[in-house]
């Protein structure tokens, strides 16, 4: 059994749970980043701005993610060789789209044909990671939008009357206070995060959700050094128990986070920590 | 073909009526807005039964995780972590394979590996899970006075249960049971891409799009039709649910009654 499970194979499906890992520990900033983005312009007094930031929000929320997990990876796809295409290949007369065909010339080909395969492999990567940051970049822009008219307005008038200018103001008075109301929403979408990477396999990344299937599919002796039935039912399991552990590590690690934000805030739970403490 | 020719054609084909083979070149619009709202026959399909069924089934998971007795708690408890704490798809995939594995073991299992049964036992049990936190959630904030009352009234157990505690709760759990069921409508779409295998092309509406996308090459027509969809039957659940809401609101003034307030999407 030990030997069973210390195969090259199956070395491969504990690397894919670091690329999961790896895809939550880039994502999650980088949509937090988006986030930020977007409720900063949802919120800004330029119209604009604030209707682009209105619209990517209200956009994303209300279509299915899958749908947009599979739609951005081939538009950003095509958009990225279209524009290089541009670039590259001024000359080429032919159109790009031949009917059923996507055509551009070698040169604007993303990744390059000839590039090795971990290039192929990092590119399709960073696609999912941009996929995943911009669908959930929308929901944490809606939950630090509302974070941001949460925090209470004497404080941010009281910054005014100290004679802070409104960029002052924003970073120095409105920012540090609005995480406390945030974090509720934003624990919330974290768990949704981790719930969201198999998706990852629908984008074609191999993650653990494609070593599952073919390590625990039929194998026979001819193939094999341990031929086995269909087991795919016992990896299914494996992954099921990881991602219930890992949700409940997550709840225990929010909640705590949670306790050290809410010390000396204005709020109902910075207060009965207060009176906890007398 | 004009296009009313391919609505005869293809509007049934996720039912298996109609033509057999699906479209393979020459995509027209219509046949896109034609197979691809023909697939919402499924997700429609999945939806509202996983729905109906799994109202029950989640009271009686609330009314035992509320409940004081071990015996009936831990079990509830359990079960909505479970389906609570791990992805749809995943469970998709796991309760895929553990009916193919059952499927040897009796043939009582066989329609389980079938989408129409297997993927949908799938969703009750996940949305029994979600809507029974909601439920129980709302179990825990009826007001003190409602239940005194009924106890003045010499009201206890099942009685006090079915009179009081529960109309007040569906009242409270409402607005959050609708997004759920939003919810659970736009999950509907992973059914085809987990495992359980589209038999003779039948799919549902994101399996068709996908077919397109695949075949045209090009995301930017089949995606916002499918999105289109998935829009229209938010706003219809979201209208039915609204009419139920304001019946079980009914003897409220008008300006008190609680207003549905609609965050809809996020994976589950």
């Amino acid at each position: 059994m030990a030997c069973y499970l210390t195969t090259g194979k199956h070395m491969s499906i504990y690397l894919s749970v670091f690329t999961v890992l790896a895809l939550l520990a880039v994502t999650a900033p980088v949509a937090l980043m988006f986030g930020f983005g977007g409720a900063t312009a949802a919120r800004s007094s330029v119209l604009p701005l604030r209707w682009f930031g209105k619209t990517y929000i209200a956009l994303v929320r209300g279509v299915p993610d899958i749908a947009f997990f599979l739609f951005f990876v081939i538009a950003l796809d095509q958009g990225i060789e279209y524009l290089r295409h541009k670039a590259l290949c001024p000359d080429w007369s032919e159109p790009i789209r031949q009917g059923n065909d996507f055509v551009v010339c070698q040169a604007a080909k993303m990744p390059l044909g000839n590039a090795p395969q971990w290039v192929h492999e990092t590119y399709g990567f960073s696609l999912a990671v941009l996929t995943f940051a911009i669908v959930f970049g929308a929901f944490a822009a809606n939950v630090l939008f509302g974070a941001m008219r949460a925090v209470p307005r004497t404080q941010l008038e009281t910054a005014e009357a100290y004679g802070m200018t409104r960029r002052q103001t924003f970073w120095r008075v409105l920012v540090p206070q609005m995480w406390v109301y945030a974090l509720p929403g934003l624990s919330n979408l974290w768990m949704v995060l981790i719930k969201a990477t198999p998706l990852l396999f629908l984008l074609g990344v191999e993650d653990i959700v494609y070593w599952a299937r073919e390590l625990g599919g039929t194998k026979t002796s001819r193939f094999t050094d341990y031929p086995h039935g269909d087991w795919r039912m016992w990896y299914f399991l494996a992954l099921l128990v990881f991602y219930l552990i890992f949700t409940r590590v997550s709840e225990v690690v929010l909640g705590r986070l949670m306790n050290r934000l809410t010390r000396g805030q204005a709020t109902a739970g910075g207060e009965a920590q207060r009176k906890a403490a007398v | 073909m004009s296009c009313w020719e391919t609505v005869q054609a293809y509007g049934l084909r996720s039912v298996g009526i109609g033509e057999r083979l699906l479209p393979r070149e020459d995509f027209t619009l219509c046949q896109q807005f034609t197979l691809i709202g023909s697939g919402m026959i499924w997700n429609v399909y999945f939806g509202v039964v996983a729905l109906f069924f799994g109202f029950f089934f989640a009271t009686a998971l609330a009314v035992g995780k509320a409940s004081p007795n071990r015996l009936f708690r831990k079990p509830s408890e359990w079960f909505i972590f479970i389906f609570r704490g791990s992805p749809l798809f995943i469970q998709f995939f796991f309760g895929y394979f553990l009916f193919l594995s059952l499927k040897s073991v009796h043939p009582v299992f066989d329609p389980f590996t079938a989408a129409w049964l297997g993927a949908l036992v799938v969703l009750f049990f996940n949305t029994s899970a979600y809507s029974a936190e909601i439920f129980y959630g709302a179990l825990l904030s009826v007001p003190k006075g409602d239940t005194e009352a009924a106890d003045a009234y010499g009201m206890s157990g099942w009685p006090r249960f079915k009179r009081v505690i529960w109309p007040t709760s569906l009242r409270l759990a409402w607005p959050a049971y609708t997004n759920e069921a939003i919810f659970l409508f736009q999950s509907t779409a992973l059914v085809f891409f987990s495992g359980f295998p589209a038999w003779q092309q039948r799919g549902d509406a994101l399996y068709y799009a996908n077919y397109f996308a695949d075949k045209t090459f090009n995301p930017f027509i089949p995606y916002p039709i499918l999105a289109m969809y998935f829009i229209l039957l938010t706003l219809v659940v979201v209208g039915l649910f609204g009419l139920i809401n304001a019946r079980l609101n009914r003897h409220l003034p008008q300006n008190a009654r609680p207003k549905l307030r609609i965050r809809p999407n996020l994976i589950r």
